[in-house]
């Protein structure tokens, strides 16, 4: 017996920015969970009607600023103070002040690798195989087409139901994307 | 369709602007979302034009010059240098702040101007980027060279050795260490970050199998998802609000090396924001040097208009009266100050056997910048590229004249001496240019020279409540 393949969820085209925006709203609306909206550009407004929340980026960098600033601070306090005392003009073997420079430059770089690492790990990037990947009509979302995508994994998810929503939201293209 | 949207009266619509407050598009003639897609990655994708081999024949063997300086120079010792006792820092130090310099408006264009919302930013962003990232590498080769036995420069760095020795903290010298390298790898990220979305662009526009692999895989699997750009927003953020405050320290830090010292003329407040203001005058200076021949050659003119140019201008001029005022205030503080050999230290800058690089200084970044109060100067490209390069070459004397005129009189008359560069110095220089220009030239082979996605978004396509971007189509948006 011969099962239908399995699909990764239904794709819709939409062709502009406005059109999006009011599609996002009504998938939302009807209550879906696992679907996502593909556009070229960030589009203003977009995460309210989808309904995200503010994203925790924020946390991976604070997380990093604080650890670059202690980290800075006990480097110092070991390498001039601890491990092997310089003394310089009679001042103090440690100080925060003049460990002060090198720290800030340190929760600097510790916060901005939390940034772009916070970032890649809450989107589960890198990721280079995707069947969103292999679709051919995919491949316009980076150049001026726009997408919504409800997948076959979301617990409300039936495929006539979903392409009665994506049609009276005025998608211009429906189809199919493959496992 | 939220409530609150569907509620709002049709009485309460904002009325347009009269036309003659009505700002001028970022993007020309309304092109369409695909149009930019197609003309920006045009560039890197197209057949490699004439110029481009021409200047990449210049530029290369230039850089080849530049390795061999710097082969000749550890090979043989700091000799062939100019620099000697008293003017123990000469070009090379120079060249180094003069080049971290440059970056600077990179970093001020992709930072501060993206949190002050300017939106003029997104066009010149990537460019600026790029310039900030290679000027930095040409700035890091200076300082690595200077130490003299260049094999023992890991030195700096805090790692455990069997000396059993540390770097020093006190010192400036090692603050900036850690200052430059973290601009450099700051820089880097929020660069490569940039480029994420755009390297998915030219993925998908890939056709060849090697393009498409070598672009997917930097692309990380990016697929534009709103979930996804919902965090690469903040990030995006996040790293803004960090390289703010990591742009202004740096060049402070770097202006340390010479404020921390006792010497007259260096011993200044003054000089954290002389540097950094100074730095970002050069730096556009160095970003107009660029974009005004390339947007040219590139038939880019539409998305780096005319205004693009205007408003860059303009902070050669704030940034240039800044450092104008700067100059002026190192004067009256010498005079008001009191302290004889402050005085001294000025009047030998501008009276002294250097006199003739004071006044370049003066001409070309006092004088020079004021030009662009005039309109038909900001819009006229032949002068705007003439006006950039002499700024660029001011800003370098202003680095020569601190540093040259203050080594060269020591407290003690009987140490005082002249510093010439030698011929070595001299190509070691120019060649930094080379490497400078080659990067550049392979980096707008390769990659998009305009950030492909910020673009589109400020277009009036990308706003959903723009008629263009689909708004009173369906009713109530």
């Amino acid at each position: 017996m011969d099962l239908p393949p399995r699909h990764h969820g239904l794709l819709a085209e939409f062709d502009t920015a406005a059109a999006i925006l009011r599609a996002a709203e009504k998938v939302r609306e009807a209550g879906y969970r696992r679907w996502d909206v593909f556009t070229p550009f960030p589009i203003h407004g977009m995460d309210h009607a989808m309904g995200l929340k503010n994203s925790r980026v924020g946390w991976f960098t604070f997380i990093g600023g604080v650890t670059g600033y202690f980290t800075g601070n006990l480097m110092i306090w070991f390498m001039n103070a601890f491990d092997y005392a310089i003394p310089v003009g009679g001042k103090p073997m440690f100080s925060p002040i003049f460990a002060f420079p090198p720290s800030y430059e340190l929760t600097i770089l510790f916060g901005a690798f939390g940034s772009l690492f916070g970032m890649l790990f809450l989107n589960r990037l890198p990721r280079l195989h995707h069947p969103l990947l292999k679709n051919r009509r995919f491949k316009q979302v980076s150049h001026d087409k726009f997408f919504v995508v409800i997948e076959s994994s979301d617990p409300k998810y039936s495929e006539p139901e979903a392409r009665r929503l994506l049609e009276s939201a005025g998608a211009k293209h429906l189809e199919l994307v493959e496992e | 369709m939220t409530e609150a949207t569907a509620a709002i009266p049709a009485a309460v619509k904002v009325e347009a602007p009269p036309p003659e407050l009505e700002r001028q598009p970022l993007v020309l003639n309304q092109r369409p979302l695909g149009w930019i897609t197609d003309h920006i990655a045009g560039v890197a994708e197209g057949k490699t034009p004439k110029w481009w081999w021409v200047a990449f024949g210049i530029s290369a063997p230039t850089m080849v010059m530049c390795f061999v300086m710097i082969a000749y120079l550890i090979s043989t010792g700091v000799g062939v240098w100019g620099l000697n006792h008293p003017v123990a820092w000469a070009w090379d130090i120079t060249n180094f702040v003069f080049w971290i310099g440059i970056g600077h408006a990179g970093t001020l264009i992709s930072a501060i101007l993206f949190l002050l919302r300017q939106r003029w930013r997104t066009s010149i962003n990537r460019a600026a980027e790029a310039m900030t990232i290679f000027a930095v590498m040409c700035a890091g080769i200076f300082p690595l060279i200077h130490v003299g036995r260049a094999w023992f420069a890991w030195w700096l760095l805090p790692i455990p050795t069997s000396n059993s020795l540390w770097p020093q903290f006190c010192s400036p010298l090692e603050w900036d260490v850690f200052a430059v390298s973290t601009y450099f790898t700051v820089s880097l990220l929020f660069w490569y970050m940039g480029l994420v979305p755009d390297l998915a662009v030219m993925r998908d526009r890939a056709t060849n199998k090697l393009k498409q692999i070598l672009y997917g895989l930097f692309a990380l699997g990016w697929r534009a998802s709103n979930r996804h750009w919902s965090n690469y927003e903040k990030a995006y953020l996040l790293l803004a609000g960090l390289s703010t405050p990591l742009v202004l320290s740096v060049h402070s830090i770097v202006s340390f090396d010479f404020a921390v010292s006792q010497l007259p003329g260096w011993h200044t407040t003054i000089f954290p924001p002389y540097f950094v203001a100074g730095a970002i005058f050069s730096g556009f200076g160095m970003v107009l040097t660029l974009l005004v021949p390339l947007r040219s050659v590139c038939n880019l003119q539409e998305i780096v208009t005319t205004r693009h140019v205007e408003l860059m201008c303009k902070v050669v001029l704030a940034t240039g009266s800044i450092v104008g005022y700067a100059y002026g205030m190192e004067f009256f503080i010498a005079w008001y100050g009191g302290n004889p050999y402050e005085l001294d230290a000025f009047r030998f800058r501008a009276f002294g056997p250097y006199w003739w690089a004071y006044w370049i200084m003066i001409t070309c970044n006092v004088i020079s910048p004021q030009l662009f109060w005039f309109k038909k100067i900001r819009t006229n490209m032949v002068a705007v590229f003439i006006i950039s390069i002499v700024v660029n070459i001011g800003m370098w004397f202003e680095r020569f004249v601190i540093i040259a005129t203050t080594l060269a009189r020591e407290f003690m008359p009987a140490n005082w001496g002249y510093f010439s560069p030698t011929m070595v110095d001299i190509l070691t220089f120019v060649g930094t240019f080379g490497l400078f220009m080659t990067l550049f030239l392979l980096f707008m082979r390769f990659l998009p020279m305009i950030a492909i996605c910020e673009v589109k978004g400020i277009t009036p396509q990308a706003d959903p409540h723009h008629p263009l971007g689909g708004a009173g189509k369906g009713g109530h948006h």
